[in-house]
């Protein structure tokens, strides 16, 4: 183990995550994504405590901030999949093009 | 020691590897409901890392919130989303190509910086007890970060039931909010 690999595993899973948020079609499979993408933050600002100033516990702060981040956009996502949903029927992002036209 | 590093080693290795190929099946399996486990099982994965450093607190919270937020995703899915049981083969993908690729790049490019970049040197030793200097932190010097959290979770909580909610005010007053009696389906102000 070494920071390194730590990086690596949270640059990967920030590469899927980025993936799915950009091909996906269905709004909860793009929040998926974005929790995957939030899920590298968490490795990497631990990583970052525990491999460049663990005395000090602002890598740890870090890593809440980006839990507390993920619980706020799984909530919000809901609550907007919901009222998108109630006002016609939309689940997918392709459907939700009134803007568009 | 060693063995303790090396056994540390390996059950790191494997945790990022299945954190990864988790990752990707929640993109790969046809049913959501599959989907939400699998991210689960990436979620899980991943935290393990963070035990191994030493962050049982963070770790265990990061497995019981995921746990939790998981389950209620798969009742969502159930309750809004096409095919949750996975019993045709689905794919709902847009621009996949220009998506590969640009998260291919992506993860050249940043991975070949994690390899390249000058880190710098480890300062000090983590605390006895890095909860307890983790709230400590929050209750003192990062009290801002702790207010802005606390605010940012009731925001959200009044926002997500006022945009989830299937009848406002402007249904039941009207547009000037003047309409009196409430125009409700049953009336009793209750709806």
């Amino acid at each position: 183990m070494s920071l390194q690999a730590f990086l690596l595993l949270a640059v990967a899973l920030l590469a899927v995550g980025l993936y799915g948020a950009l091909s996906q079609q269905s709004i909860v499979m793009i929040m998926m994504g974005l929790e995957l993408m939030v899920n590298a933050v968490i490795v990497a600002g631990a990583a970052f405590w525990f491999y460049v100033s663990p005395a000090e516990p602002d890598g740890q702060v870090v890593v809440l901030v980006a839990v507390t981040l993920m619980a706020v956009e799984m909530a919000m996502g809901f609550a907007v999949a919901i009222a998108i949903f109630r006002s016609g029927e939309i689940d997918m992002t392709d459907m939700a093009a009134e803007l568009k036209d | 020691m060693v063995t303790v590093s090396i056994f540390s080693g390996v059950i790191f290795w494997v945790c990022a590897v299945g954190a990864v190929v988790t990752g990707v099946a929640v993109f790969r399996v046809d049913s959501m409901a599959r989907a939400t486990f699998a991210l689960l099982a990436s979620f899980v994965f991943a935290a393990t890392p963070l035990l191994l450093l030493g962050l049982s607190y963070l770790g265990v919270l990061v497995v019981l919130m995921m746990i939790m937020e998981m389950v209620v995703m798969a009742v969502f899915m159930i309750m809004l989303m096409m095919n949750p049981a996975g019993l045709m083969p689905m794919t709902m993908v847009h621009n996949q190509r220009g998506s590969l690729l640009i998260a291919g790049g992506t993860f050249a490019v940043l991975g070949t910086g994690v390899f390249l970049v000058d880190w710098p040197q480890r300062r000090g030793e983590p605390a006895p007890d890095v909860t307890f200097a983790l709230g400590e932190a929050l209750m003192g010097s990062h009290m801002l970060v702790m207010l802005v959290i606390g605010l940012g979770l009731f925001a959200t909580i009044v926002s997500s039931v006022v945009l989830a909610h299937p009848r406002g005010r402007y249904d039941r007053f009207g547009d000037d909010l003047k309409g009196r009696p409430a125009d409700d389906p049953i009336r009793g102000s209750i709806g």
